[in-house]
């Protein structure tokens, strides 16, 4: 018997019918993929992506030197240095992280007491070659200058629940 | 002994233990800030409070003497409240600063308020702020974290001996900190960043460098001065970032000199980190073949007595067994470790200091002769400022030599060998004390030994030592007091001339004569150079000081915190020190070059390892065979009387900061000196 409807079932083309019904279906239904890189996802405010370094308002540097981002990274992928600035206060001469060890782990967020090393939104940093992601001091300042507007609202949206 | 029980373990303690001695006798950990056990107590802090039965109120076990059949609870709720009531108090004012605090990590306020603190403040009023305070160059304030604990008052006051301290005003203006604006001016002030429990008194020099979680800690020995104090090398990425003390009891207690702790800035400028060769009047850079070379072209077929080593003053006994056995494969006689000319090197009762530094803590009169104990060996003096302190002002203390502080009561006798005569003759007021006393030691100082009559001041210090009663059954109170770290050493391992040999000053003018052409400086760089010029000099060390600037070849050698060395302190105790850092550029381990050198010309030595080097100098002297503890050397005849001449002794540290290569090199010792020695030599001058 299942022999006999198998055979009826292949000759009047079921498969593909409701194969062709199932593409009719989606075609109606609303799209699932978006037109990246022109569109883009929505992304939580904790979304981890690409470091950047603060600074304040008045244009400051946020980082103390205190080193906990240091301490903490799983990954051992910050590297300071410091040394008392010429008014006496506690800077970094040296802040690198190299992103091709980092697991984006978002510890050093975490740690950081003043806010000043954060993972902003940002994810589109491949780069043509391993070296330019060895990022410096400079690279992350300017990454924080870039996306500080961004990075503000970020943290903002996430105070209630820190 | 009285009995008590704590949390239900019964202990026993001494007599005059305070109960917190006992609780820890017990096992059981008792914060604190104010207690230390080196000072006197203070019982200010109340972090150590604890509860004992019949007592209406929790006590300060620090304060409290433990007495008879106390009950004690250590971990009651009562004990926990009263705690962390003490911790909210002290947080009150202390600012939340961690993240850019120096003490952020090895704190006891952090620590302990991990365990006895709440997690958020109850205090909304204003924080009080204090202007922090100019101390010097070491000592760098942040006086708004004080806790008031004054350890540091008491620890100048005590230890250090220079009452500057203090702690001004009342309740909550309390201030700490100099009762006039003056740096601290203590050869130990560097301790009292180790005792401030707080982040209020940090390190200047080490400021922000590093965090104490990513040091790495190596066990050694400083070489600083003659004390072999116990230091810890704390190392980050090849580079030495900060000294702290290590605790021994029988040399250094905790403490550490300013030397110790900050000479080692001088280890990043002015190293040699190349070999070079002098080709056509001026240095050039080389490779070690070429060195090598420059050195057999010189040396091979040269009359053995013509070749002449000199060994410095913080050179390994390793380097040193090496030369002496290639100066012995070589045929020179002329070696000798004394580059100031001292005359000591007989039997070894007659060049350490035989009482021990323990021993300072049982003697009961003292005759320093010739030494400025601050400046040489400020651990020592400080140990003779305790035993002053202890016997509450017993302890005398005669004084002959150059007039200079000792920070305790003392008695100037005068000032060169005329007073020792007098001693000898019973004629001084002292020679009385010494009479009455029964354990009395002598300190003989290198300005008293490094003249040309010391043979002659060496044998009237021992008339003194025997008439005096200083040395009986086991004690023996006859002391040397040396100001290098290698001088013991060398005269253990016997780094003196051997037979028809010359003494540093001869091989000087032979040099200058042209009867010594080659002169093997082993980290020597105090002699007089400008006798060398003549004459093929090798010079194998670290620094680019006196020594390295006289050479023809220069051989990089390894500073004292990049190669395991054995080194034997003033009272003939071995010890030894580990490898911190690896040496700079390449520059390698000194008894390694100098094994390597004898393998180019020839003369092979036979050790292959530092392990060899350590055997052949347990052969040559068994004080390397026990290390860490100083053998009693036996008392025979050694010095030779004679006439002495009648100037006055003079102690060869003129500047406590620079004394050696690695100090002067300093920024540190140089601000040192600006602060504290300046002025000193202005009123000189004046």
């Amino acid at each position: 018997m299942s022999f006999i409807d198998r055979t009826a079932r292949s000759f009047l083309l079921a498969e593909l019918v409701s194969g062709m019904a199932l593409t009719l279906k989606y075609m109606f239904k609303p799209k699932v993929t978006i037109n990246y890189p022109y569109e883009k996802g929505p992304l939580s405010p904790r979304f981890r992506g690409e470091h950047a370094l603060r600074r304040y308002p008045n244009g400051e540097e946020r980082c103390i030197a205190c080193k906990l981002c240091e301490a903490i990274c799983p990954a051992q992928a910050i590297t300071i240095e410091v040394e008392p600035r010429n008014d006496g206060s506690r800077r970094t001469t040296r802040y690198d992280i190299d992103m091709t060890k980092c697991i984006y782990c978002g510890f050093c967020e975490e740690a950081c007491p003043v806010d000043a090393i954060v993972e902003g939104p940002n994810f589109e940093f491949a780069t043509e070659n391993r070296e330019e992601l060895f990022y410096d001091k400079d690279k992350l300042l300017a990454n924080g200058e870039r996306w500080e507007a961004e990075l503000a609202a970020r943290l903002e949206a996430d105070a209630p629940y820190r | 002994m009285p009995k008590l029980t704590v949390d239900g373990i019964e202990v026993e303690v001494e007599a005059g233990a305070t109960v917190l001695q006992a609780c820890e006798e017990a096992g059981k950990e008792i914060p604190r800030f104010c207690y230390h056990e080196r000072l006197s107590i203070a019982g200010n802090c109340r972090m150590c409070l604890v509860e004992m039965e019949r007592a209406p109120k929790p006590v300060a076990s620090c304060a409290m003497p433990a007495a008879d059949g106390m009950v004690i609870k250590t971990d009651s709720d009562l004990v926990k409240k009263a705690r962390n009531g003490v911790m909210e108090f002290l947080l009150i004012n202390h600012p939340l600063d961690c993240p850019i605090c120096d003490q952020g990590g090895e704190c006891d306020l952090q620590d302990q308020a991990m365990a006895y603190g709440f997690d958020s403040s109850r205090y909304a009023e204003k924080k009080r702020a204090v202007k922090d305070k100019e101390l010097g160059p070491i000592v760098k304030t942040i006086m708004t974290r004080c806790i008031h604990c004054t350890r540091c008052v008491r620890f100048s006051e005590e230890v250090a001996g220079v009452g500057t301290m203090g702690a001004v005003y009342r309740g909550e203006d309390t201030e700490v900190g100099p009762y006039i604006e003056a740096s601290i001016n203590s050869e130990l002030s560097g301790n009292l960043v180790d005792l401030c429990p707080v982040g209020a008194l940090t390190s200047k020099p080490y400021a922000f460098t590093a965090r104490p979680w990513e040091l790495k800690k190596t066990d050694s020995v400083d070489v600083m001065d003659a004390v072999g104090s116990n230091i810890r090398i704390d190392a980050r990425t090849g580079e030495v970032m900060r000294v702290l003390p290590r605790t021994n009891e029988d040399i250094n207690e905790e403490w550490i000199s300013d030397k110790t702790r900050y000479a080692i800035d001088g280890l990043k400028r002015q190293r040699l980190d190349r070999p070079y060769v002098r080709k056509d009047g001026k240095l050039q850079p080389a490779s070690w073949d070429e060195a090598f070379a420059a050195i057999k072209a010189k040396v091979s077929g040269l009359d053995g007595k013509k070749i002449a080593a000199l060994a410095g003053d913080t050179v390994d006994c390793e380097s040193m067994t090496a030369l002496k056995d290639l100066m012995g494969k070589l045929g020179s006689p002329n070696l000798d470790c004394r580059q100031d000319g001292s005359k000591i090197g007989g039997p070894r009762a007659s060049y350490i200091f035989n009482s021990t530094i323990a021993g300072i803590d049982e003697a009961d009169a003292c005759l320093i002769v010739g030494a400025n104990v601050r400046a040489e060996a400020p651990i020592i003096n400080s140990r003779l400022r305790k035993r002053w302190r202890t016997t509450a002002g017993d302890f005398k203390v005669g004084i002959i030599g150059e007039k200079w502080d000792p920070t305790y009561k003392n008695d100037y006798l005068g000032a060169g060998p005329e007073t020792l005569h007098e001693i000898l003759d019973g004629k001084n007021e002292f020679a009385k004390v010494l009479k009455a006393s029964e354990k009395p030691m002598i300190i003989v100082g290198m300005g008293a030994l490094n003249r040309e009559d010391g043979d002659a001041v060496l044998a009237a210090t021992r008339a003194i030592a025997e008439k005096y009663g200083m040395v009986s059954g086991e004690w023996n109170g006859f002391n040397v007091l040396h100001t290098a770290a290698s001088r013991v050493g060398g005269l253990d391992l016997g780094f003196v001339p051997g037979e028809g040999g010359l003494v540093t000053n001869d091989i000087l003018d032979g040099a200058a004569k042209g009867d010594i052409e080659v002169v093997y400086l082993l980290g020597a760089d105090e002699v007089d150079m400008s006798k060398l010029e003549k004459a093929f000099v090798i010079y194998q060390g670290a620094m680019g000081d006196a020594g390295a600037q006289a050479a023809d070849v220069i051989l990089p050698g390894a500073a004292y915190t990049e190669k395991n060395g054995t080194y034997v302190n003033t009272e003939g105790r071995a010890q030894q020190g580990w490898r911190a850092i690896f040496p700079v550029g390449d520059a390698r381990e000194d008894w390694a070059i100098v094994r390597a050198l004898s393998g180019a010309l020839d003369l092979t030595l036979p050790y292959n390892n530092i392990d060899a080097v350590r055997s052949r100098m347990v052969e040559l002297s068994p004080t390397f065979a026990s290390l860490n503890v100083p053998t009693k050397a036996e008392w025979t005849d050694f010095g030779v009387s004679g006439d002495m001449k009648s100037d006055g002794f003079v102690s060869p540290v003129r500047n406590f900061y620079m004394t050696d290569p690695i100090s002067r090199a300093s920024v540190t010792m140089a601000k040192c000196t600006e602060a504290f020695v300046k002025d000193a030599a202005a009123e000189k001058v004046a």
